[in-house]
C-alpha cells in the first residue's frame, strides 16, 4: 500500500501524467480512486495505492468476449459517469478486443485479438460477457466460425485472470432458464467456470453494478491479484450481504407494512415489496447499498417500486417466477427471537429467603420450646399425681 | 369428665401492652406501609408474582392455608351442636374467635391480591356472576360465612355491652346460624380444593385429582381440631391458665378418626390413579409429598395411644404437625406442584412475607385484645394470680 | 340423656348427606364442549413462517399496546413471551448448529404463541365474574375489563399460559388475543393474519381452516402448491356475503374484500398432526409444524377439557343448590334440637346451655 503522504503531494509528476493521459483533472482522478477504494472496502489510505497503480504507465491488456448476451453489461459499464468511465476503460486498461467498442471488424478484429494474446501472453485479463451454449457442440453461438466454447478455451489458456461479467457468464443467466416443461435450457447455456472447469471471478447481475466490476479490476491492478471471493466466485466486498439486510424498505418489512398490489396505497407509500415477490431476502448483492449506474440514488428496482427479481442469484433470477414469494435466507439472528422457553420471574432474594427462614425458624423454635414446656409441666403433674420420685423422666417426650 | 357443667366465659383481663402486642403492632405497621405501595403502584411493585405464578403466598398462605387454620370454629361447632358433644362447649368461643379472625383476614387478603378490587361487586351482581366458576362459589361462601360467624360471635359482644335483648333475639335464631356456619365452610373448604381442578395438567398429578374437594374438606376438619389443640395449649401457657386436657384428649381422638379417613382417601386416590410412581422420582415435588405424608402419619404414632393423648406436649406437637401437613398439601397444590410450562420461578419477596406476617400479627393481636376484654375463654376459678 | 342417640343422629343426618354427594357416582357429567359451527380462528403453519415478526408488530398496533424491552438498548420491541402487553409473539426453537429450518436436530423452527380460542376454555369456566366470555356464534374468547376483578384465576387456569396480567400497574388488566374482534365491525380480520407475508397465519372459519390444514398434510413435501394468504374463505361464502345461503341463514357480512393473495411455493415437511383439532375438545386456532409440538412449547393435552371435570364436580355438589340445601336442612334440624335458646339462662355472664 502506498505512502499516505503521497496523496497530498498533488504536484507529483506521475499525477500530472495521468491528468494528461485521462484528460481528467487531478482532483477528479483522486476522487475516483477514493470511490473505487471505498467500494472495495479498503482501509483509509488505500486510495493512495490505487492512485499509484493507475498512474503507472503500463496498461494491462484486456480481451473482452461476448457470447449469449444482450451487451447490457457493457452498456451499463459505459453509463457509469462518475468519472467518465469510458476514458478509464480505454486509457487505464488497454482494451484490445471488445466486439462492441472496437473499431475493427471481421478478420481484422480476430487478428487483433490473436496479436494481443500473443504479445501479452500470460499477462492479459480475459473478461467474458454472456453465457456459452453447450448443446449440439455449442453451435448456437459462433464468432468468426469458431464456437463460443472453443474461443473461450483458447483465450482463457494464457490469461492472467478470467472475469465473468454478468449473470449469463457467471452461471448461464437468462439463456440458461429451464422451462417447467423441460429439463434443460434450449441451448444448454452454461457459465464460464463450468466450461473451463475451474473457478473464475464472477460479477453476476443483469446487469451488474459497473463499480463492482471496476473495483475488482482496479484491485487486480493495485495488488496484482483478484479480491477475496466467495464459493461462487463473487467478490466478497460486493456480494456478501443479502439485499434484504440493507434494504431501504426494511423498516416496513419489520413493521409488517406491505404493498399488496401495484399501485395500492401501500405501494404508493413505499411499503415493503416482499408480498409482491421481492427476492431481496434470497439474493446476495450490494444493490441496496451502492447507487446503481450513477443516475442518483433510489434508482434500483426496489427503489422505484418493483420487487427485486434476484437477477444476480443462480436459481432465483430468471428461474423463479417474478412474483413468487422469496425464501427467507437469514432468519437466524440469535438474539432477535425469544426461545420457546424463556426464564421468567425473580429468584429468591437474600432478604426474602432470610425472612422466610427466620419465620420458619422462629415458628419451629417456638413450637419446640412450647412442646418442651408442656412436656415438663405434664411430667410434673403426672409425677405429682403418682407421687413418684423422678419427675424428669418423660420430659423428652 | 363427661359432665356438661362448665365454667361460663369471662374476660381474661390484664394489660394490653407487652412485648407480643408491640411486635404485632410493628408488623402491622410494616404491612400497612407495604400495602400502601401495592395499591399505589401495583402488585408488581411489591410482589414477585409473574404470569407463571399468578398466585403467590398471599393466596396460597393467607387465604388457602389461613382459612383452613380458621376451621377450628367450624370443626368444634360441628362437634358440639351437630354431634351434640356438649362437653366441648368451652372450646367453641375461643375457636370461633380464631376462625372469625382467620376468615376476616383471608377475605381482606383476597382484596390485597385482587388486581382490580374496585370491581369486586361483580362477584355478587346477578348479571355478572358465573356459577360455573369454582372461585365464585368460594367467594360467595366465604363472604356469607364471615357474616354468619360475626352473628355467631355477636352474643359475646352483646354480653359485653350488656344488651341482653339483642342477645336473646340472636340466640333464638342461633340454631339456624350454626347450621349455616357448618354448611358454608364445608362448601368452600371443599371448593378450595376444586379450585385446582380446572388447572388441569398444570398441577402435579400428586395434587391433581377429582377427589380434591373431599381431601380438602377432610383436611380442613382435622386441621380445625389441630388448630384448637394448638390454640388451647398456647393460650393456656401464655395466660398461665390450666390446660384443657380433659377436653383436648377426647377431641384428639375424633381428630385422629378424621385423619385416618383422610389418609385412606389420600393414599387410595394416589394408588388408584397410578401416580405413585411420580412420588418416588427424584424431584422436589416427590419430596414434598413424603414430607406431607410424614406430617399426617406422625400424629397417629404420636398420640395413637390413649395414654399419650393425655400428654399435652404430644397433643400440641400432633396439632402442629397436622397444621403443617395440611399447609404443605395446600402449598404444594397451589405453588410447589404448579407448573404452567416454561421456565418460570417464584419466591416471595420480603414485602410479601412481611404482609403475610402482618396478617398473622393482626390475628394474634386481635385474639389477645378480645380474650382479655371480652368473655371468650371460660372463667378460670383456680386461676393463678395475674 | 340421649347424647349418644343425638350424636348418631348427627352422624346420619350431617355426615351421610355431606359425604354422599361427594363420593357417589356423578349424577351430572358435563361433557367437553366442541367448537360452534361458525367458529372463527387462525391456522398457523410453522413451515411457512419466515420469522419476520410482522404479526407481532401488527398485533401491538391493532391492540394499542406499548413496546416491551428485553435488551439493554431499548431500541426495538423485544418481548420474550406473551404478556399483559404482548398478545402475540413468534418464538424460535433452536437445536445444535441450526442448519435447517423445521428440522428437529441441528435445526430451528418458529412458533406463534397466542390465544388458542379453545372450544371449552378453562379461563371462561374459571372466571368468577364472567369477564372472560366465549362468543356463542364466533367462539371468540373475549375479555371485559369492566367486570374483571383481577383475581388471575384465568392466568392460572389456561393450559397454554395465555391470559397474562399487567403486574406493573395499580389498575392492571388481563391481556390476551381476542382475535381482533374490535376490528371485525370495520370488516378487518385478525391483524396478524392480515399482514402475514407468507400466509403462515391465515384467518377464517375454523372448519375451513381445518380442511386447509388437512389439504396441506396430504401434500408431498417439496411439491409446488398454491397457498392462500390473509383471509381464507370458501368461494361460496365470499359470493354469498351478506345474503341468505339458500337455507335462510345469512352469511356473515361485512368482511372487507381483498384481492386473492394466494401464491405458489413448495410444501413443507409436516408432522401428521393438526394441533388444536382435538386438543382440549378442539381449539379454534390450529397449528401445523415440522417439529414436535411439545418442543415448540405446545403442551401435550388430551381430548377432554379441564373445565369439563371442574364443572362436573362443581355442579354435582352445587347444582341448583340442591345438595347445600339438603345438608343445611339436615344440619338445621339437628342443631335445632341441640342448641338451646339462651332465654332460660340467668344473666350475669353465667349461662347454662347444656342440658
Amino acid at each position: 500500500m502506498g505512502n499516505l503522504n503521497e496523496i497530498f503531494d498533488t504536484g507529483r509528476e506521475t499525477l500530472r501524467d495521468v491528468e494528461r493521459r485521462l484528460d481528467m483533472p487531478r482532483r477528479e482522478f483522486l476522487q475516483f480512486c477514493a470511490t473505487v477504494a471505498a467500494t472495495l472496502g479498503l482501509p483509509a489510505g488505500a486510495e493512495a495505492a490505487v492512485a499509484k497503480a493507475i498512474e503507472a504507465a503500463r496498461r494491462p491488456s484486456v480481451i473482452w468476449l461476448h457470447f449469449q448476451e444482450c451487451t447490457g453489461c457493457s452498456e451499463s459499464l459505459l453509463r457509469a459517469e462518475h468519472p467518465t468511465l469510458e476514458k478509464l476503460i480505454l486509457d487505464v486498461i488497454s482494451l484490445d478486443y471488445h466486439e462492441t467498442l472496437m473499431a475493427a471488424a471481421g478478420h481484422q478484429a480476430e487478428a487483433a485479438r490473436k496479436a494481443a494474446m500473443k504479445a501479452n501472453k500470460g499477462k492479459y485479463v480475459l473478461v467474458v460477457e454472456g453465457a456459452i451454449p453447450t448443446k449440439a457442440n455449442g453451435i448456437y453461438c459462433k464468432i468468426g466460425g469458431q464456437t463460443a466454447i472453443d474461443m473461450l478455451k483458447e483465450c482463457a489458456a494464457d490469461a492472467a485472470a478470467v472475469i465473468a461479467i454478468g449473470s449469463c457468464a457467471s452461471w448461464g443467466g437468462m439463456p440458461s432458464t429451464i422451462s417447467p416443461l423441460s429439463d434443460s435450457s434450449p441451448t444448454g447455456s452454461a457459465g464460464v467456470a463450468e466450461i473451463l472447469g475451474k473457478p473464475v471471478m464472477t460479477i453476476p447481475g443483469c446487469p451488474p453494478n459497473p463499480y463492482n466490476f471496476l473495483a475488482a479490476v482496479v484491485h487486480f491492478l493495485t495488488f496484482g491479484k483478484l479480491p477475496e471471493l466467495d464459493k461462487l466466485g463473487r467478490p466478497k466486498f460486493a456480494y456478501s450481504r443479502l439485499i434484504h439486510e440493507n434494504c431501504e424498505r426494511r423498516a416496513h418489512f419489520d413493521a409488517g407494512r406491505f404493498a399488496m398490489e401495484f399501485g395500492d396505497s401501500g405501494h404508493r407509500q413505499g411499503y415493503c415489496l416482499y408480498k409482491l415477490g421481492c427476492k431481496g431476502p434470497e439474493t446476495y448483492a450490494n444493490c441496496s447499498t451502492l447507487g446503481f449506474g450513477d443516475a442518483g440514488e433510489n434508482n434500483w428496482p426496489v427503489g422505484c417500486g418493483h420487487p427485486c427479481i434476484g437477477c444476480s442469484e443462480k436459481g432465483v433470477g430468471f428461474q423463479k417466477p417474478i412474483h413468487q414469494v422469496a425464501k427467507m435466507l437469514n432468519v437466524t439472528p440469535p438474539l432477535q427471537y425469544p426461545r420457546i422457553v424463556e426464564a421468567q420471574g425473580k429468584a429468591a432474594s437474600f432478604a426474602s429467603a432470610a425472612a422466610v427462614a427466620a419465620v420458619a425458624g422462629a415458628a419451629a423454635g417456638a413450637a419446640i420450646m412450647l412442646t418442651r414446656n408442656l412436656g415438663l409441666s405434664h411430667a410434673a403433674e403426672e409425677a405429682e399425681r403418682t407421687k413418684a420420685a423422678k419427675p424428669e423422666d418423660k420430659a423428652g417426650a | 369428665m363427661a359432665n356438661n357443667h362448665y365454667a361460663a366465659p369471662a374476660p381474661v383481663g390484664g394489660g394490653l401492652v407487652n412485648i407480643v402486642t408491640l411486635s404485632c403492632g410493628v408488623l402491622i405497621a410494616l404491612m400497612a406501609a407495604i400495602l400502601m405501595v401495592r395499591f399505589l403502584f401495583g402488585l408488581g411493585a411489591v410482589t414477585a408474582l409473574n404470569d407463571g405464578y399468578p398466585w403467590g403466598i398471599w393466596i396460597a398462605v393467607d387465604v388457602v392455608i389461613g382459612s383452613a387454620f380458621a376451621c377450628g370454629g367450624f370443626s368444634v361447632a360441628m362437634l358440639v351442636y351437630i354431634f351434640n358433644k356438649g362437653e366441648y362447649h368451652p372450646l367453641v368461643r375461643p375457636a370461633l374467635l380464631a376462625s372469625l379472625f382467620g376468615y376476616t383476614l383471608a377475605g381482606a387478603g383476597v382484596m390485597f391480591d385482587l388486581g382490580r378490587w374496585w370491581n369486586v361487586w361483580n362477584m355478587f351482581w346477578p348479571w355478572s356472576i358465573n356459577p360455573n366458576s369454582v372461585m365464585f362459589e368460594v367467594a360467595v361462601c366465604i363472604t356469607l360465612y364471615i357474616v354468619v360467624m360475626w352473628i355467631e360471635f355477636s352474643p359475646v359482644v352483646f354480653e359485653k355491652l350488656g344488651k341482653d335483648d339483642a342477645r336473646r333475639k340472636v340466640s333464638k335464631l342461633m340454631f339456624f346460624i350454626i347450621a349455616l356456619g357448618t354448611v358454608l365452610p364445608m362448601m368452600h373448604q371443599s371448593s378450595l380444593g376444586t379450585l385446582l381442578v380446572v388447572l388441569g395438567g398444570q398441577v402435579h398429578p400428586l395434587w391433581q385429582t377429582p377427589a380434591l374437594p373431599l381431601l380438602y374438606l377432610l383436611s380442613a376438619i382435622f386441621m380445625g381440631y389441630a388448630v384448637v389443640l394448638f390454640e388451647s395449649c398456647l393460650t393456656s401457657t401464655a395466660y398461665r391458665r390450666k390446660l384443657e386436657t380433659h377436653m383436648l384428649t377426647p377431641m384428639a381422638k375424633i381428630m385422629l378418626g378424621v385423619l385416618a379417613v383422610f389418609i385412606v382417601v389420600r393414599l387410595g386416590d394416589v394408588l388408584m390413579r397410578g401416580t405413585l410412581g411420580r412420588a418416588v422420582e427424584p424431584s422436589v415435588q416427590a419430596l414434598m409429598f413424603w414430607l406431607e405424608m410424614a406430617c399426617f402419619i406422625a400424629p397417629l404414632i404420636l398420640i395413637g395411644a390413649e395414654s399419650n393423648r393425655r400428654n399435652p406436649a404430644r397433643l400440641f406437637l400432633a396439632g402442629v404437625l397436622l397444621m403443617l401437613g395440611g399447609s404443605l398439601m395446600r402449598l404444594s397444590g397451589f405453588l410447589i406442584g404448579y407448573e404452567t410450562g416454561g421456565d418460570f420461578s417464584y419466591f416471595p419477596t420480603l414485602a410479601e412475607v412481611l404482609v403475610t406476617a402482618g396478617m398473622f400479627a393482626v390475628e394474634v393481636l386481635g385474639y389477645i385484645i378480645i380474650t382479655r376484654r371480652f368473655p371468650v375463654l371460660p372463667r378460670e376459678e383456680l386461676q393463678a394470680v395475674k | 340423656m340421649g347424647t349418644r342417640r343425638d350424636f348418631l343422629r348427627g352422624v346420619l343426618a350431617g355426615g351421610a348427606a355431606a359425604t354422599a354427594g361427594v363420593v357417589s357416582a356423578p349424577t351430572f357429567a358435563r361433557e367437553t364442549r366442541s367448537r360452534p359451527p361458525e367458529a372463527l380462528g387462525l391456522l398457523y403453519d410453522s413451515t411457512l413462517c419466515v420469522g419476520c415478526k410482522a404479526c407481532v408488530a401488527a398485533c401491538k398496533m391493532a391492540n394499542n399496546n406499548p413496546a416491551e424491552f428485553s435488551t439493554v438498548d431499548h431500541l426495538w420491541d423485544t418481548p420474550l413471551d406473551t404478556s399483559g402487553y404482548t398478545f402475540n409473539i413468534i418464538k424460535m426453537y433452536r437445536n445444535g448448529t441450526m442448519d435447517a429450518k423445521d428440522q428437529e436436530v441441528n435445526g430451528f423452527a418458529f412458533m406463534k404463541t397466542s390465544c388458542m380460542h379453545c372450544a371449552d376454555p378453562s379461563c371462561v369456566s374459571a372466571c368468577p365474574v364472567s369477564a372472560m366470555t366465549k362468543d356463542p356464534e364466533t367462539g371468540v374468547v373475549g375479555y371485559n375489563p369492566d367486570k374483571c376483578i383481577g383475581c388471575r384465576y384465568c392466568v392460572a387456569a389456561c393450559p397454554f399460559g395465555i391470559p397474562k396480567y399487567q403486574y406493573d400497574s395499580p389498575t392492571g388488566r388481563i391481556g390476551k388475543c381476542e382475535l381482533c374482534r374490535h376490528r371485525h365491525k370495520d370488516g378487518h380480520y385478525s391483524a396478524c393474519a392480515e399482514v402475514c407475508p407468507t400466509g403462515a397465519t391465515l384467518f377464517g372459519k375454523t372448519s375451513v381452516l381445518l380442511a386447509e390444514a388437512k389439504r396441506r398434510l396430504a401434500m408431498k413435501p417439496g411439491e409446488m402448491n398454491r397457498f392462500p394468504r390473509g383471509h381464507l374463505r370458501h368461494a361460496q361464502e365470499k359470493a354469498l356475503q351478506g345474503k341468505p345461503d339458500g337455507k335462510g341463514v345469512m352469511m356473515r357480512a361485512g368482511w372487507r374484500d381483498e384481492p386473492d393473495q394466494s401464491y405458489e411455493t413448495r410444501a413443507g415437511t409436516y408432522l401428521p398432526h393438526v394441533y388444536g383439532e382435538k386438543e382440549y375438545g378442539g381449539t379454534q386456532v390450529l397449528k401445523l409444524s415440522g417439529v414436535n409440538f411439545e418442543k415448540l412449547g405446545m403442551p401435550n393435552l388430551g381430548p377432554d377439557a379441564a373445565a369439563a371435570m371442574s364443572e362436573t364436580i362443581q355442579h354435582n355438589l352445587y347444582g341448583n343448590l340442591i345438595m347445600p340445601f339438603a345438608v343445611l336442612g339436615a344440619m338445621t334440624w339437628v342443631a335445632r334440637r341441640n342448641v338451646k335458646p339462651e332465654d332460660e339462662s340467668s344473666g350475669q355472664g353465667g349461662k347454662d346451655r347444656g342440658q
